[in-house]
């Protein structure tokens, strides 16, 4: 079980740091916050490309590919309409001129 | 790719893989970390998309690919999809656009564990581990998905806001958990066993669908949150069926996230995680309308040159907006109202309560849209001592976070929400088309409060009579 003990500590750990990293944001960033993580979630892009761009089954390639459709909607989609939030966000001054 | 480098640098690609991995880590971190202040947001998620493409740049050259066909049509057809999306969405239906995003980064985590499961043709050459990661990712990857699709028929109103139960529902769900464990557990014994399989994935998709229909629309801000929570534990999943470090860490990073937010939405509605999942509270918050419950007591009744006249002798006017003001389309003319009455040097604020969007940090962005600067947009907490002091509060479309009797009554079911003081100012003026409670069903005293007005109306229609009314006050 030693790889599957390895992996835990790493996650374990990584959400240790994700808890401190959040926990400051404040409310005006919530949606953004949120959105943006939710694009970095599509990381499971890569698992997708793996299987996708395997050959030893065209049935698992073909649930690779479905899994590639979701995952860049996911990744693409997500980190352009956060940009387009964060865009929006001015202060005061950039407002004035 | 890697198949096309010289032999040399074939043999240490491994090693090239997983450093660059870790510089995607790094960047991703480093990325949300920046996502935390207004001034510098923009740039952690550029940050964080250029860690994905990093990512996605170096697993191309990973030995195990050997064909790219499939590859690059999921790539194109998935980014036409999020292309358009993404430009065509409304800011009102960014909670619905999240809701659908998420479940579709839950739904590819899910299938990717199914993609790697058929890969191997012999699955009983899977090693226990292998199996209970794949179990666990199909199991939670499909929850994610078709929960957030009915969150998604929730928030865009094709399905009903209202609870939806059937007696025994929290049961039900219940042994449906405890199955799909079972199920997993089967699996890791009898790999061979197709059965158990497609049980595990049929049932975890039915939960997905029976743990979100019971929960009502103005709840829908803590169930995005804890559905985003899950996608990135669905990815962190999918990391450990295909040993990915970069996985793993991303989707804990994510989970993090989601997690944090839930926590914030149940304490800003008083509710805890279990009250909101299994409670079945709450209906859609946007049935505004029919009768007055309550109608021997007198209500002040205002016009736009009254409050046009009242606030440009104010000092300081404070905004509370809620969801009815989205739902009226009428941040711009709030905006165009705020400008007039700074134009006259009055000290214009926003207060914002933490569920006054429909998910969290929503109001934000909607004034952002309107160019309401971020700085002078404030939350409960920093804005509640600045009531006393303040001469009018103009509350727009929002009822339940102004409700005193959050604080008053205990009997009430909305006792010990945290709320927003409003009644401390001199003066509230309530923008809203009736009298009618909001979602939670309870009466506002404040409505018949003496230092309170009522302007009923639409509140696009009202905002734009008050801002005629102030240029004629000039």
């Amino acid at each position: 079980m030693s790889g599957l003990i390895f992996n835990l500590f790493i996650f374990v750990l990584a959400s240790f740091v994700g808890f401190e990293l959040i926990s400051k944001v404040p409310p005006t960033l919530h949606t953004p916050l949120m959105s943006g993580a939710n694009a970095i979630s599509g990381i499971t892009i890569i698992g997708a490309v793996i299987i996708a761009g395997q050959i030893d089954q065209q049935v698992a390639q073909i649930i690779g590919f479905a899994a590639i459709v979701f995952a860049t909607i996911n990744v693409v989609g997500g980190f352009m309409v956060t940009d387009r939030m964060l865009e929006m966000f001015k202060k005061k001054e950039d407002n004035d001129g | 790719m890697g198949n096309f480098l010289p032999p040399s640098i074939q043999s240490i690609l491994p090693n090239i893989i997983q450093l660059c991995y870790l510089i995607a880590t790094g960047v991703f971190i480093f990325g949300i970390k920046r996502l935390g202040s207004p001034a510098t947001a923009r740039s952690g998620n550029q940050l964080a998309a250029l860690g994905m493409l990093i990512g996605l740049v170096v697993t191309l050259f990973d030995q195990q690919i050997m064909s790219f066909e499939y590859i690059i049509g999921g790539i194109v057809v998935g980014s036409a999809i999020g292309v358009f999306a993404a430009k065509k969405v409304e800011m009102t239906a960014m909670p619905e656009m999240v809701a659908i995003f998420n479940g579709f980064g839950g739904g590819a985590s899910a299938l990717v564990a199914w993609g790697e499961f058929v890969r191997i043709s012999d699955p009983t050459l899977l090693g226990t581990q292998d199996l209970i990661t794949i179990g666990l990712s199909i199991l939670i990857g499909s929850i994610t998905f078709t929960g957030s699709f009915i969150a998604f028929g929730k928030l865009k109103g094709f399905i009903s806001g209202n609870p939806i139960t059937f007696p025994g529902h929290n049961i039900f769900n219940a042994l449906l958990t405890v199955g799909t464990l079972v199920l997993v557990g089967l699996l890791t014994v009898n790999p061979a066993n197709q059965l158990v399989f497609w049980l595990l994935f049929g049932i975890a998709l039915l939960l997905g669908i029976l743990t979100v229909i019971p929960i009502g629309g103005a709840d829908m801000p803590v169930v995005i949150s804890l559905l985003n929570s899950y996608s990135g534990i669905a990815a962190a999943m999918a990391g450990f069926v295909i040993n990915n470090n970069l996985l793993i860490i991303s989707g804990a990073l994510v989970g993090a996230a989601g997690l944090i937010l839930t926590n914030i939405m149940c304490k800003a509605m008083n509710r805890t995680l279990t009250n909101v999942l299994f409670g079945a509270f709450g209906g859609s918050d946007s049935s505004d309308s029919g009768p007055a419950s309550d109608t021997d007591k007198t209500v002040r009744e205002t016009t736009p040159d009254d409050v046009a006249l009242q606030c440009t002798y104010a000092n300081k006017v404070i905004i509370v907006p809620g969801y009815g003001l989205a739902v009226a389309q009428a941040q711009h003319v709030l905006k165009e109202v705020a400008d007039k009455l700074e134009e006259e040097g009055v000290e214009v604020k926003y207060g914002i309560h933490p569920v006054a969007g429909r998910m969290p940090g929503h109001m934000n962005v909607l004034l952002a849209e309107a160019d309401v600067p971020y700085d002078q947009l404030y939350d409960r907490e920093q804005i509640n001592p600045e009531f006393s002091s303040t001469d009018v509060v103009l509350i727009i479309g929002a009822n339940d976070v102004v409700n005193p009797v959050a604080k008053t009554e205990p009997g009430s079911p909305i006792y010990g929400m945290p709320v927003m003081n409003v009644d401390d100012a001199d003066r509230t003026i309530i923008f809203k088309r009736s009298l009618n409670p909001g979602f939670a069903g309870i009466d506002n005293p404040l409505f018949y409060a003496e230092s309170n007005q009522m302007f009923f109306g639409d509140a696009k229609d009202s905002l734009q009579a008050l801002s005629q009314s102030l240029k004629d006050v000039k």
